[in-house]
Formats: structure tokens, C-alpha cells, sequence
């Protein structure tokens, strides 16, 4: 049946297309499609009234266009036109032009929605399921005011076609993603979960996608949904394979639908019910079964189709995670797939097999496949299967196997694929720190890792080894043994030089006994690598150096004349010119004692969660990665971050700020905004390592200081354009700048920047007349409270200039910092004469809470976990307020960053509704605060939530925000 | 559930395309120029699921055409890869053989597949609009 050839084919669409085939290049299609627009628009706008057919004809030709990559910017009149068509095709070319091309241009919208209404009230079947499908493709927020109310009365009739009822169901799922808050299910609840019992296969199909994401949001209110799910899918497996006639695929009944079953059941725990729970096991049993039954044909669509079954439903055992038995079922059917010819197979069953080993039942069960995992990393052709092998090999890693596995994964290093060299190194490294069980072992491993793999060995990981080592004096000696050795190769790694810099300048003195590596040979070795290496390379091995003059005074004169030489004192670059001078210094004036003092050995760090461990999650994002024992036990203390001044209230906040790193994370894992102060003059970068975290909060732009630590940007507000005037303190809530107050006389401008718990606010006075102000003073007082505990210094870092001439401006600077939270602003008094007549002006400042927020980035499951932890109602604040402003996306974005949180993407599952979280940070404590705001575009209305570690935050941040929006 | 179905050929032109999110046109060209090269770029003997971005790609290659489907990670990847399957037979049993005819592959996706989610998998319930269509127009 050749397409063309049908009665109804296009014949100037079928010429045109071959044309466009038969290009021989790029910019012979494109001429063509030129000519060919050229002709349409004519042909739109000319006299002749055109008829159905070649209406349907051009806005083919355009759809067609359209998906050759071109933008089409005319000709949804006319595909709006085709709506009212009676013929079909006509009728289904419109819709098909505006599904895909329509954007929310509101003229067309409502010539559209008419378009539908008369559809769906047509009683015929076809033109009302093109209709739903165009409801459901474009799914707009004025779509769904027009007809949610309408489609679950569709899809629930009793006289409505069962086609009609899918495309509704779909149609429903559609609208209930976009705009949740007009599908109101209450009442069609039961009748939409009985659905699943329709004795129609393609609309259980259809509404088992609606129910599933309902069940989701609604879990209680769908509970109904699983034995009825049961029930249906029992009887799909029990049934022979020509009971469900044309649903069976290749002797397969039902794939989809079983596949869907199954896939609903896990938005449950098991069932309770013991019957339902019984048939349920006796169903996965089957299907378990059947893997083993010889097939019922050849056909690989036939075992593909059957295995999809077979996957959901070891998914489903994993996730009940209760029934030891079917576990191991599944475990060892996934281990005869791990061996199967199928590639598809192979890796479906690597991937399922890794969560399966994080469950305590089928732990040990996963581990008995070990060589075969270990053999698919290293003979599988296809990089996507040998990344499972290795997350899986990292998942069933254990205290008894891990030697294994770490040398496998090293041995596999050597050759593999750089696409997962940077990841294969993170797990190593992780692994080998975790099941550690002796830290020569451990060094040993991550020296090889250097070795093998240097370019890929992240910061975080060479940060880890040298933290480890400082903190356990046990592998000191041996660590500065194998380094020693590791750097005598002709050609290492920079990163073994950094490695080897920081120990031998700690620990060189454990090897120096050994003539062999004494210390002139120590300091030559890494003398000798010196001119390799790149600046900040360079800058860690002057510190070493310097602290090889107090390890060992007989190196005194030889390292004096080393930083004594042209090309260090007077080296181009400032940080190492720096170095070298200062060090020289140090070393010919201070005393013994004070070198000693100065140079001392670094103390150990505080524990604290991998930051490499971090890095790995959020390369791959929560839960891909299980590793929860090296979580906990790193959890001691509630401190991940070691971030000695928190409060209580900042532990629970950590948490995800740790798997967030700033992408710059330092060696000790701290997220510092305010750049390191710069080096004191006596003190080396090993020195300052220990007394950044000491000192974190010296608000200095000094160049950094060091070669451990890559500074983090500072992160300051963007400065925005004064904006027009307006007096309101509310104005300033989401903004830092702008004109504060103006009147005939005065305009006050404010600039404020605000880091951490500190901020810095600058006024601007502008006299607007031509005449002198007098006696002009200025002062800021807090109110009540405000000045004892809770806005601390707040000072005028010099007094204003007491004359102010006309048209001139002056300028003041007030320090702030945030001790705890508060709830007032303080004011702004401001005095003068005009004329001889006094002026009295008293403003708010614009000082507010949500200035001293920081943005905190985190993943959606983080998001929800941080959410449920905050649920104790004090800690939420919430207020449904009418919009005050324009709900366009884009000012509502700019809002709320400016806000100084951090607005997260793919969070909220509705697209519309806005979530941002950020940490305030007082000087006593530090705050998590988490936002969610849901607009309801009809009604003009939001929705406003806050949870905050701290009650009186959350009631003050919604207090202010609900002005905002 | 399904992000997009694209339909490409081996010098990377597009055949068919539907997004059941929302993708800008310019983002478009780009994503199934890279799609193509990602599946172009595999043997035979690779495995037919293959991580890309934040979702996973479901392809099948049928002679110098092929199917390509991005999913999230929630879809069970052999169901979808069958539906592929499932899709391109009744495309055959429709058309003699693969053959362009742009409203009526559509048709014939739009009955299997609405807003990423699978509606219906029966070949011949498929066709019925199509074979009602062609009758009346043959009358």
C-alpha cells in the first residue's frame, strides 16, 4: 500500500519532499524551501479563497519544513482554520500543525479553545480524540482552565468510546502535570482507579499512566489501586498466551501493561492485606518462573518482551526489599543474564544487580558473581556495559572483597576509556579509603592511582591522602617511604610531585636515617622536579623547602641558595617571588626556636566527610551512588564539614550542603566565600592551611595565598541598575541597590553588598537643589531589641561631611553584621538645614533578614529530605496572598535569586511552582531555609511556604516575601 | 515516561521527530545532530541503551534508518525498546514498506504514543482510524 497512492495523498506534498530528498547540498535545500515558503505565503495571502485541500496541502508542506530544523513564523491562522474543518485529515493536520508548533500566542489560544470545545461536544469519537490529544500536546495553563473541569466527566462516562477514554486519560495526566491545582480529583477519585478494571486493555494501558502519577502526589487517596493492580496483573500472567488475543506480542501477553502494573505497585509498600500480598508473591513468582520455561519462540522480540516483564519485577522485589526469598530468586536470575549474548541483556542485569546488592538479604547473593563482573569489565566491548560493571563491582564491595576489587578497578585504569577515568579514580579512591583496614595498604593505592591515572586524580583526592597521613602517625613513615620511592621515576605525575612536596615537607625526617634518603637527597629529588612543574606546583614546594630548613638545618645553605637565585627571588610570578623572598628572610633572621614554632607540623584535621565522597554524588547525584556505612560513620559528631563555629541548627543544613560542594572545594572540604586572608609574611602555606579554617572570616581580597587552596568566588550580589524611585523599604527586600527615598530636596541612593554575616551599605546623599544644605548629620539607630542582640555593629565608618552643596553629592558607609536573626529595620535619621528651615527625615533601612542568605544548591531528592525534615509546624510558615505584581516567569526568577536564594530546577515536579533553599548566616548560627512558591495564574493567587531551622526566621521570611510577588 | 521519538537516518536527517517535553527549536537541530552522531558512533554488538545527559537513549537501527527514543530513568528500557519495535510493524503493515507519508506516521504515533506515555500497543487498534480514513475516501 504505497502511501501516495491513497485516496487521500497529497501530490504537491510528495513531489515537494522528493525535491527536498534529492538535494545534493545543504544550500540546495534550503533555496528550495525558501522557493517553496515564498510560494505558501503567496498563496496564503492572496485573493482566492482557498479551499480545504490545499489549505491542508501548505500547512503540510510547513509542517514538513518545520521539521527540517527551519523556524516557521506563519500559518497558524490557517491551521486554526483547518480546526473547523469536517473532513478528518483536514481536520488532523490543524491539530498536528498547532500541537507542535503553537506557542502561547493568547489571540490563537481562544480560537483554538473554541475549536476543541466543539469537538469534544461532537460525539464523534475521532474528532474528540484529536481534540484531547491537543489539549494534552500543548497542555497551557488557559487549556486547562478551559477544560479540566471537563475531561474527568469524559473520562468516567459510561457511554464514552474506550478511544476516547484514553486519549482522555492521558489528556488528564497532562493537565494534572502542568497545572495541579486546577485537576481536582475528589470526587472522580474511585471511579478513575476502577479504570484498572476495565475490561479494555488499551485504556487500563492509558489510565494506569494517569494512576501511577496520582498515586505518586497522593499516595493515601489512590490506596485502593493495588489490589485492583494485582488482581489485573495476576490475570495477565496466569492467562495462556492467546487469551488476551491482539495484546499478546509474540506469544508475550500484555508486555506494556504488565510492565506498567508492576511499575505502579512500586509506589507502594507491600501490600498489607495478606491475600492480595499472597496472590502478588505467587504473581512475581510466576513471572520468575517462566524465565525458565523454554521459549515460545525463537524470536528475540518474544524474550525481550518477556524479560521487560522479568525486570519490573525484580525491580519491585528490590524495592519491597522484604522477601529473602525471591531476592535470591532474582539474583541469581540476574547472574545467568550477566552471562547471556545479549548485550542488552548483560547490561540490564549489571544495572539491576546494583541495587540489589545494597539489600542486606541478597548482599551475599550478588557477591558469588564477582569473577563474572570482574570479567565483563575487562572483555566488554561497549563502554555503557563496562560502566555498570564498575558500579556494580563498587556497589558489592566489601570488607572481605575489596583488596580485589580495588586492584581490579586499578589494573582496569590502565587502559580504560576516558570518558569514566575520572569516576573509576573517585571509586577507588573511595573504596580504598572505606575499607582501609591498613593505611600502608591504603597510601599504596592511591599512589598507584596517581601513578596510573594523574590527570584524572581530582584535588579532592590528593587533598584526602595528605589529610589522612597528617591525621594518623601510624602510616607517616611509610607514606614518606613509597612517596619517596614513587617520585624516583623518570617521568611522575604533578600530582605525585604535590603529594610528595606536602609529605616529605611534614614527614621527611622519618626517612632521613636511611643514607639513601637523606636529606639533601630528599630536597634534590625534588629539586630535581621543580622546573616541571606549574606555578602552584612550584608555590607548594617552596613551602617544603622551607620546612626542610627546619626538619634539617644541615640543608640550611643549600636551600638559601637555591631561593636565593635569580629565578625565584626575582621570578615573574608575584606569589612565587613572594614566597621566596619571605622564606629567605624567615630563614636567615628567625632563631631556631621561632623557625620551629613557625614551621611546626601541621595538627590533624578535623574529621569530616570525604570531600571526595561528595564529589562522587554529585557526579553521579544522590542515590546512585550507596555507600551509606561510610556516611554514617563519618556522620559522628554531626559535623561533615567540620566547620568548628556552627550552632546546632546548621547540622542538618550540612548535610546537603556536603553534597553540593563548591566546585572549587579546598582541602578542607569548607565552602569559603571571603578569599583566605593574605599570608601572614612568616608563615608558609602550610601554615596557612591550618589557620584559614581558624580564621575564615578576614574579609580581605588578598591574592590567594596558596597552592592547596583554589580560592572560591567570592560571592557577591551582581550590581543592578538604579531602578525608579520608590520609598518603600519592601523594594529592597529582593534587591540590593536603588533609590531609597527621594523628595524636592534630597535623593538618597543605596548600594549595599552583603557576604555571609557581614554587609557593607553605601548611601549616596544628593542635594537637588542649588542651594547648600546645612548642618547636615546623619544617624542610624537600631530600635529596641534590635540594637543589644540583634544587629550588631552598625556604624558609620566615618561621620558625613556636615555641608552638603547644591547639586552635590556625599557618600557614607555603614558596616553591618548580623549576629542573629531579627525582624526589624533599623532607621536612618537624618537632619539638615534648608534655607534656615530644619529638616527631619527619618527612613527604614533597607536591612532585612534574607540579606545575609546564601544560595544552597541541592538535588531534588535532597530537596524533599531536607523538606520532611523540617516538618514540625512552628518550623513552617505559610500565606496564600493575592499577586501584587505580574506573575511572569521570568520577573518571578529574577526575584527570587534576587532574594539571595538559590532557585533549583526540577525540583518541584510542577514546572510551575518555583523552590529555592539557602542558608542565612548570623554570626552566632547559621540558618537553613527552604521556599516553595506555587502561583496560580487564574486566580491570581499564590501559594507561599517556608521551612526554616529556626521558627522565627520562617514567620519573618514569609512576612516579607508575601509583599514581594 | 518517553522525552522524545526521533526518527533519523544514517546522514543524520531527520525523518520524523515529536518531543513530549517541551524543547526549543533551536536546542533541537543540536540534540539530534548529537543523538545521531551517539548512535551512529555504536557497533552492532553495543548494548541499545545508552546514557546521554540526564536520560537515557532507546535506540533500535532498522537498515540505514534509525529509531531513537530518549526516556527518563523510570522507563523500563526493553518495554520501550519493543515498543520500537511494535511501532516500526505497524508503520509495516500500514505502508509496504518504510515509506514517508508525514500526517499519517503521526497518526499512527499519536495512537500508540500521547505525552510520553504508552496509550495503546494492539496493531490493529492502531490502524482502525486509519483504516476507517482510507475506506471513506476509497467509497
Amino acid at each position: 500500500m504505497p502511501a501516495v497512492s491513497k485516496g487521500d495523498g497529497m501530490r504537491g506534498l510528495a513531489v515537494f519532499i522528493s525535491d527536498i530528498r534529492n538535494c545534493k547540498s545543504k544550500e540546495a535545500e534550503i533555496k528550495r524551501i525558501n522557493k517553496e515558503l515564498a510560494n505558501i505565503r503567496s498563496k496564503f495571502k492572496g485573493d482566492k479563497a482557498l479551499d480545504g485541500y490545499s489549505k491542508k496541502k501548505y500547512v503540510c508542506k510547513l509542517l514538513f519544513i518545520f521539521l527540517l530544523g527551519h523556524d516557521i513564523d506563519f500559518g497558524h491562522m490557517e491551521a486554526v482554520n483547518l480546526l473547523s474543518s469536517n473532513k478528518y485529515t483536514e481536520k488532523q493536520i490543524g491539530y498536528l500543525f498547532i500541537s507542535v508548533l503553537v506557542n502561547s500566542n493568547s489571540e490563537l489560544i481562544r480560537l483554538i479553545n473554541n475549536a476543541i470545545k466543539n469537538d469534544l461536544s461532537s460525539r464523534n469519537p475521532t474528532f474528540m480524540c484529536l481534540a484531547l490529544h491537543c489539549i494534552a500536546n500543548v497542555g497551557s495553563r488557559e487549556m486547562a482552565e478551559a477544560f479540566a473541569s471537563e475531561i474527568p466527566r469524559i473520562l468516567v462516562a459510561g457511554d464514552t468510546m474506550d478511544s476516547v477514554k484514553q486519549s482522555a486519560a492521558l489528556c488528564l495526566l497532562r493537565l494534572y502535570k502542568t497545572s495541579p491545582d486546577l485537576v481536582l480529583m475528589g470526587e472522580w477519585t474511585s471511579r478513575v482507579v476502577h479504570l484498572l478494571n476495565d475490561q479494555h486493555m488499551g485504556v487500563v494501558t492509558a489510565a494506569i499512566s494517569l494512576i501511577t502519577c496520582l498515586s505518586q502526589k497522593n499516595p493515601d487517596e489512590f490506596k485502593t489501586c493495588v489490589s485492583l493492580a494485582v488482581s489485573r496483573l495476576s490475570r495477565i500472567v496466569s492467562s495462556a498466551s492467546t487469551d488476551l488475543q491482539d495484546y499478546t506480542y509474540y506469544f508475550v501477553p500484555a508486555p506494556w501493561l504488565s510492565c506498567k502494573l508492576l511499575r505502579l505497585l512500586q509506589c507502594y509498600p507491600p501490600p498489607e492485606d495478606g491475600a492480595v500480598k499472597g496472590r502478588l508473591v505467587e504473581c512475581l513468582e510466576t513471572i520468575l518462573n517462566k524465565a525458565q520455561e523454554p521459549p515460545k519462540s525463537k524470536k528475540v522480540q518474544h524474550s525481550n518482551a518477556k524479560n521487560a516483564i522479568l525486570f519490573e519485577a525484580i525491580s519491585l522485589i528490590i524495592h519491597y526489599d522484604s522477601e529473602p526469598n525471591l531476592l535470591v530468586r532474582a539474583c541469581n536470575q540476574l547472574g545467568q543474564f550477566l552471562q547471556h549474548r545479549e548485550t542488552n541483556l548483560r547490561y540490564l542485569a549489571l544495572e539491576s544487580m546494583c541495587t540489589l546488592a545494597s539489600s542486606e538479604f541478597s548482599h551475599e547473593a550478588v557477591k558469588t558473581h564477582i569473577e563474572t563482573v570482574i570479567n565483563a569489565l575487562k572483555t566488554e566491548r561497549d563502554v555503557s556495559v563496562r560502566q555498570r560493571a564498575a558500579d556494580l563491582l563498587y556497589a558489592m564491595c566489601d570488607r572481605s572483597n575489596a583488596k580485589q576489587i580495588v586492584a581490579e578497578m586499578l589494573s582496569y585504569l590502565e587502559t580504560a576509556d576516558y570518558s569514566i577515568r575520572e569516576e573509576m579514580v573517585l571509586k577507588v579512591a573511595i573504596l580504598a579509603e572505606k575499607y582501609a583496614v591498613d593505611y600502608s595498604w591504603y597510601v599504596d593505592t592511591i599512589l598507584n592511582l596517581i601513578r596510573i591515572a594523574g590527570d584524572y586524580v581530582s584535588e579532592e583526592v590528593w587533598y584526602r591522602v595528605i589529610q589522612i597521613v597528617i591525621n594518623r602517625d601510624d602510616v607517616q613513615g611509610y607514606a614518606a617511604k613509597t612517596v619517596f620511592e614513587a617520585l624516583q621515576a623518570p617521568a611522575c605525575h604533578e600530582n605525585m610531585v604535590k603529594v610528595g612536596g606536602y609529605i616529605l615537607g611534614e614527614f621527611g625526617n622519618l626517612i632521613a636515617g636511611d643514607p639513601r634518603s637523606s636529606p639533601l637527597v630528599q630536597f634534590n629529588l625534588l629539586h630535581s622536579k621543580f622546573h616541571l612543574c606549574s606555578v602552584p606546583t612550584r608555590a607548594l614546594l617552596l613551602s617544603a623547602y622551607i620546612k626542610f630548613i627546619n626538619l634539617f638545618p644541615e640543608t640550611k645553605a643549600t636551600i638559601q641558595e637555591v631561593l636565593r637565585c635569580d629565578s625565584q627571588i626575582r621570578n615573574s610570578d608575584v606569589e612565587l617571588q613572594q614566597r621566596a623572598v619571605e622564606y629567605l628572610k624567615l630563614s636567615s633572621i628567625a632563631s631556631t626556636d621561632v623557625l620551629a614554632t613557625v614551621l611546626e607540623e601541621m595538627p590533624p584535621f578535623p574529621e569530616r566527610e570525604s570531600s571526595i565522597l561528595a564529589k562522587l554524588k554529585k557526579k553521579k547525584g544522590p542515590g546512585a551512588v550507596s555507600v551509606p556505612d561510610l556516611e554514617d560513620g563519618k556522620r559522628e559528631g554531626g559535623e561533615l564539614n567540620g566547620g568548628g563555629e556552627r550552632g546546632p541548627d546548621s547540622a542538618a543544613m550540612s548535610a546537603s550542603n556536603a553534597s553540593t560542594p563548591s566546585p572549587s572545594a579546598d582541602l578542607l572540604g569548607m565552602r569559603s566565600a571571603a578569599p583566605m586572608s593574605a599570608a601572614p609574611t612568616s608563615a608558609g602555606s602550610l601554615l596557612v592551611d591550618v589557620f584559614s579554617e581558624a580564621g575564615p572570616a578576614a574579609p580581605s581580597a588578598a591574592v590567594n595565598d596558596d597552592g592547596f587552596l583554589s580560592s572560591a568566588p567570592p560571592s557577591e550580589d551582581p550590581a543592578t541598575l538604579l531602578s525608579e524611585a520608590d520609598e518603600l523599604l519592601n523594594k529592597f527586600v529582593c534587591k540590593n541597590n536603588g533609590v531609597l527615598f527621594e523628595n524636592q530636596l534630597l535623593q538618597i541612593g543605596i548600594k549595599s553588598e552583603y557576604r555571609q554575616n557581614l554587609g557593607r551599605m553605601y548611601l549616596f546623599y544628593g542635594n537637588k537643589t542649588s542651594v547648600q544644605f546645612a548642618s547636615f548629620t546623619t544617624t542610624v539607630s537600631c530600635p529596641g531589641e534590635l540594637q543589644s542582640h540583634i544587629l550588631s555593629i552598625l556604624r558609620a565608618t566615618k561621620p558625613v561631611e556636615p555641608v552638603v552643596e547644591g547639586g552635590a553629592q556625599i557618600q557614607q558607609v555603614l558596616n553591618i553584621e548580623c549576629l542573629t536573626d531579627f525582624s526589624e529595620a533599623p532607621l536612618l535619621n537624618i537632619k539638615f538645614r534648608y534655607g534656615g528651615a530644619l529638616q527631619n527625615l527619618s527612613l527604614k533601612l533597607p536591612v532585612t533578614i534574607n540579606k545575609f542568605f546564601q544560595p544552597t544548591e541541592m538535588t531534588s531528592h535532597d530537596f524533599f529530605q531536607r523538606w520532611k525534615q523540617l516538618s514540625q509546624p512552628q518550623q513552617e510558615a505559610q500565606k496564600i496572598f493575592k499577586a501584587n505584581h505580574s506573575m511572569d516567569t521570568e520577573v518571578l526568577k529574577a526575584k527570587l535569586l534576587g532574594l539571595g536564594t538559590a532557585l533549583l530546577d526540577d525540583v518541584d515536579p510542577n514546572p510551575e511552582n518555583y523552590v529555592c533553599a539557602g542558608v542565612i548566616q548570623t554570626k552566632g548560627q547559621q540558618v537553613g531555609c527552604l521556599l516553595r512558591l506555587e502561583p496560580n495564574g487564574q486566580a491570581q493567587m499564590y501559594r507561599l511556604t517556608l521551612r526554616c531551622s529556626k521558627d522565627s526566621v520562617s514567620l519573618r521570611l514569609c512576612e516579607l516575601l508575601a509583599q514581594q510577588f | 515516561m518517553i522525552r522524545f521519538m526521533l526518527m533519523v537516518n544514517r546522514q543524520g536527517q531527520t525523518r520524523l521527530s515529536r518531543y513530549y517535553q517541551p524543547v526549543e527549536l533551536s536546542r533541537r537541530a543540536q540534540l539530534e545532530a548529537d543523538v545521531v552522531r551517539c548512535c551512529l558512533s555504536r557497533r552492532k554488538d553495543q548494548c541499545s541503551f545508552v546514557d546521554y545527559k540526564d536520560f537515557k537513549l532507546v535506540y533500535r537501527q532498522y537498515a540505514a534508518l534509525y529509531v531513537v527514543v530518549g526516556v527518563t530513568d523510570n522507563e523500563n528500557e526493553l518495554s520501550v525498546y519493543e515498543l520500537l519495535h511494535n511501532f516500526v510493524e505497524v508503520l509495516d503493515k500500514y505502508f509496504s514498506r518504510i515509506m514517508f507519508n508525514l500526517d499519517r506516521v503521526h497518526i499512527i504515533l499519536d495512537e500508540m504514543i500521547q505525552n510520553g506515555h504508552v496509550v495503546e500497543t494492539n496493531k490493529s487498534r492502531v490502524l482502525a482510524p486509519l483504516t476507517a480514513l482510507d475506506k471513506m475516501a476509497d467509497g
